[in-house]
């Protein structure tokens, strides 16, 4: 028995020198809370997680056709987010399905077609690639083909997305690109509570369905005085965070953090003031805002966690090239993940982190 | 499917676990139970001391009920339904109202008129007999060869022509190849070529009648033998069972998907065999005999209303290609299509036993078979006339509004057909 605790204790601290390690890891942006309060009423601190919680909690208060479904989510689902609501709305309203995300999204499909209002979860945005068919070929398509006589507007599927500092190769994606190209889907990314909730309650309403990727890492290391009550924030719409003119800093998620420090290094280091946008909306996204920041400044800086061949940051270089090109004062630039699978113990080469995109945005400004 | 870290993931020096995980025993302190039930949690099975392993023929085939002979009459007499007049003309009016249907557009196919087309041929049966032991109220989620299927719940033949031709009064605007019919106010959800993709989607509306209050609606999902090994066909069945939702997944079972026989297909006994197996109410049917398709629906749908899902497996013979782009004779021999146009044709079951009740006679076929190719070719000289939709329907209804960035690219166009507008089809399109 002695022999066995001796091991335990060990155990125990290698598990602790572990966790050490990840977070050193996982400090690769530093948060901004947003300090402006997007609606009158009471606020009250609220992490990323129980923002979403609180907006869930909410839609299923009001619309009594809700459900919240998905793999774990009874229990409050493997991030909390979900946590307290089964026990306060009941088991038909809040509860687990099979491990099969295509029957995840496609149940949902139905259940938003059949009327209801569907919160489907997809424990890790990996592992949304089985529901891709359902997502792009079914939800995105079907006001489309009916010629608008049904449609699933009210399907919202919520997804753990981004890097965590130690998620590998399947617990660390950003799969926003990869729907992007699909006409029909809404796809949004909050930066924190204040934007999960408002946006989250904004894709639960809309008449279209919605993919709602939720930074993890944010999760808990994201606190913000959020609205108590039901409030909306706009989808397709960006927000300027940081107001400058010798650049536009483009991101969405955690890099709008990783950005905003980036912005103030420059401001100290090289005295230029960067402009910082999160885009907020991937699929339908806020031109108007992108170009005129763009035309002020002359000059763009777009990153993103996701590779870099194909990522959204392509559609953004694209679409301000043709629109912003006699703007231009140097090309725009890409601050991305490499085009390598997510990988595990060289996350931090491997993320476009502070010191990525000021070395990008010195060249920038050199140009 | 992939490794679940979960709060493990978040919380990895959690000390109890990794106690619990080393601290095994040496010996148990239970005494073995002996023949008794094992208690792990995934199973509720006796231990045995020999290795039995099971496989396709470990089980009886799942027999196949029927209520008529081949010749249209009664096996059983108990078994007949007692379908009136009505319902029973109705049924097969449907049948000869496809079948006209199937044999002109199929033709107007190979004439270059419409684009692409799917016979019915030897599954009308499975059609009506669902259909009428139906309510309208309940929701059809269906694959594509289930036209009887609409027809019977009041789509007219105008509709599912203007489907087909893609003209401006076909409510899907024209955007989808023909025999994609939907009706919404006849809870006929709109088809999509994917398979399988609606069966979890099926039992997710389910899901949502179950929800409502005194719910007096079922939702019925059709699928061929061939989209059942799809991945959504298991997710269906599975998330049916364990959600106790009001479905009939109900598979039409043909023998062949494209080219591929059920040889290739499957090794099991057919589809019912894995409704036991995923915890569903099964039965077996044949397909050929619209009454024992309605005896099982009738039975399936009360079952479904108490939250019990049902998995019906009709077993039918494709006797068309399986559509205008394939050559079926390519893979089968004539003769085994010859059988089952003659002898297991569920037309003429269900005609010999109007007949044999005295409601139908050659002189009804003779009118009514014309009046039903009448019908058809009216309606179809009819859709070719009107234009399709205006090019702008094109870019609706991809979202409730429309985007910004639709817009700009709907005004781009509108600048490019004002310069080039003769390069394009513009007569045969609505105008503003």
């Amino acid at each position: 028995m002695a022999s066995l605790t001796q091991r335990v204790l060990n155990l125990n601290k290698l598990f602790k020198r572990v966790n050490n390690g990840t977070k050193r890891l996982s400090s690769h942006f530093t948060y901004f809370p947003d300090n402006e309060k997007p609606v009158e009423g009471e606020y009250s601190k609220m992490n990323m997680m129980q923002a979403i919680n609180n907006a869930m909690d909410l839609t299923l208060k009001n619309d009594p056709t809700a459900v919240v479904f998905g793999e774990d989510v009874a229990f409050g689902g493997v991030f909390r987010c979900a946590l307290g609501l089964q026990e306060k709305y009941g088991n038909d309203r809040v509860f687990n399905t099979p491990l099969c995300e295509q029957g995840i999204a496609g149940f949902g499909i139905g259940m938003a077609t059949a009327g209801a209002t569907a919160i489907a979860e997809i424990q890790f945005a990996d592992y949304i690639f089985p529901a891709f068919d359902q997502l792009v070929n079914e939800a995105a398509k079907a006001r489309y083909r009916s010629g608008g006589q049904f449609e699933c507007g009210a399907l919202t599927v919520r997804s753990p997305c981004g890097a965590v500092g130690h998620g590998g190769l399947y617990h660390s994606q950003s799969p926003e690109a990869f729907f992007a190209h699909a006409p029909g889907l809404k796809v949004v990314v909050p930066r924190g509570p204040i934007t999960a909730k408002g946006l989250l309650l904004s894709c639960i309403q809309d008449r279209d369905p919605c993919i709602f990727l939720e930074p993890k890492i944010l999760y808990r290391s994201a606190t913000e005085d959020v609205p108590v009550d039901n409030f909306t924030l706009p989808i397709g719409k960006a927000q300027v965070l940081r107001q400058g003119d010798a650049a536009t800093l483009i991101g969405w998620g955690t890099q709008v953090h990783v950005l905003l420090e980036v912005a103030q290094m420059v401001q100290d280091k090289l005295g230029a003031s960067c402009e910082v946008i999160d885009l907020m909306s991937i699929l339908p996204w806020d031109q108007e805002t992108v170009f005129n920041s763009v035309k002020k400044t002359g000059r763009c800086l777009i990153a993103h966690e996701a590779p870099l061949t194909c990522g959204f940051g392509a559609e953004l270089a694209a679409a301000i090239q043709a629109e912003c090109f006699l703007h231009l004062e140097a090309p725009v630039q890409r601050a991305a993940g490499w085009d390598a699978p997510f990988p595990h113990v060289f996350e931090p080469f491997y993320l476009p982190g502070r010191w990525r995109c000021f070395d990008y945005i010195s060249q920038l400004l050199k140009y | 499917m992939a490794l679940r870290s979960g709060v493990g993931f978040l919380r990895l020096s959690r000390i109890n676990q990794v106690f619990r995980l080393l601290s095994t025993h040496s010996r148990p302190e239970i005494v073995q139970n002996g023949g008794l039930h094992a208690e792990f949690p995934g199973a509720r099975a006796p231990y045995v001391t020999e290795i039995k392993i099971l496989d396709e023929n470990s089980y009886d085939p799942i027999p196949i009920y029927r209520v008529l002979d081949n010749n249209g009459q009664v096996i059983d007499s108990k078994e007949e339904p007692n379908l009136d007049k009505e319902t029973l003309l109705n049924m097969y009016k449907t049948m000869i109202q496809l079948n006209q249907m199937d044999k002109i557009l199929y033709e107007s196919q190979r004439q270059g008129r419409i684009s692409f087309y799917m016979t019915n041929y030897g599954e009308e049966g499975i059609h009506v007999g669902s259909a009428a032991a139906l309510s309208s109220k309940d929701m059809v989620f269906a694959q594509y060869r289930e036209a009887g299927v609409f027809l019977y719940r009041g789509m007219t033949v105008t509709e599912m022509v203007n489907q087909c031709y893609g003209n401006h009064e076909d409510p899907g605007k024209g955007r989808h190849m023909p025999v994609h019919y939907g009706s919404k106010q006849r809870n006929l959800v709109t088809i999509s070529s994917p398979l399988a993709t609606q069966m979890p989607q099926a039992v997710g509306a389910a899901y949502a009648f179950k929800r409502t209050p005194n719910n007096d609606r079922c939702v019925i999902c059709y699928f061929g033998e061939g989209a059942a090994s799809e991945g959504d066909a298991f997710a269906a069945l599975n998330f049916a069972a364990t959600l106790e939702c009001p479905v009939i997944l109900f598979c039409r079972n043909n023998g062949y998907a494209i080219s591929t026989p059920t040889r290739e297909q499957y090794r099991g006994d057919g589809i019912a065999a894995r409704g036991p197996a995923l915890g569903l109410r099964t039965v077996r049917v044949d397909g050929t005999d619209a009454l024992a398709v309605y005896n099982v629906v009738v039975r399936a749908r009360e079952l479904a209303l108490g939250n019990r899902p049902v998995l019906v497996e009709a077993m039918s013979y494709r006797v068309g290609h399986h559509s205008t782009s394939d050559d079926s004779t390519a893979y089968r021999p004539l003769e085994e299509i010859q059988k089952w146009t003659q002898d297991e044709n569920p037309i003429q079951k269900l005609r010999l036993y109007l007949e044999s009740k005295g409601l139908w006679d050659a002189e009804a076929e003779k009118t009514y078979s014309k009046e039903a190719r009448d019908l058809v070719v009216r309606t179809m000289q009819e859709a070719e006339k009107k234009r399709k939709p205006h090019w702008k329907e094109m870019l609706e209804d991809v979202y409730y509004d429309m985007p910004p960035h639709i817009q700009k690219q709907m005004q781009e166009m509108e600048k490019h057909l004002e310069k080039y507008q003769e390069h394009y089809p513009m007569d045969q399109y609505q105008k503003e």
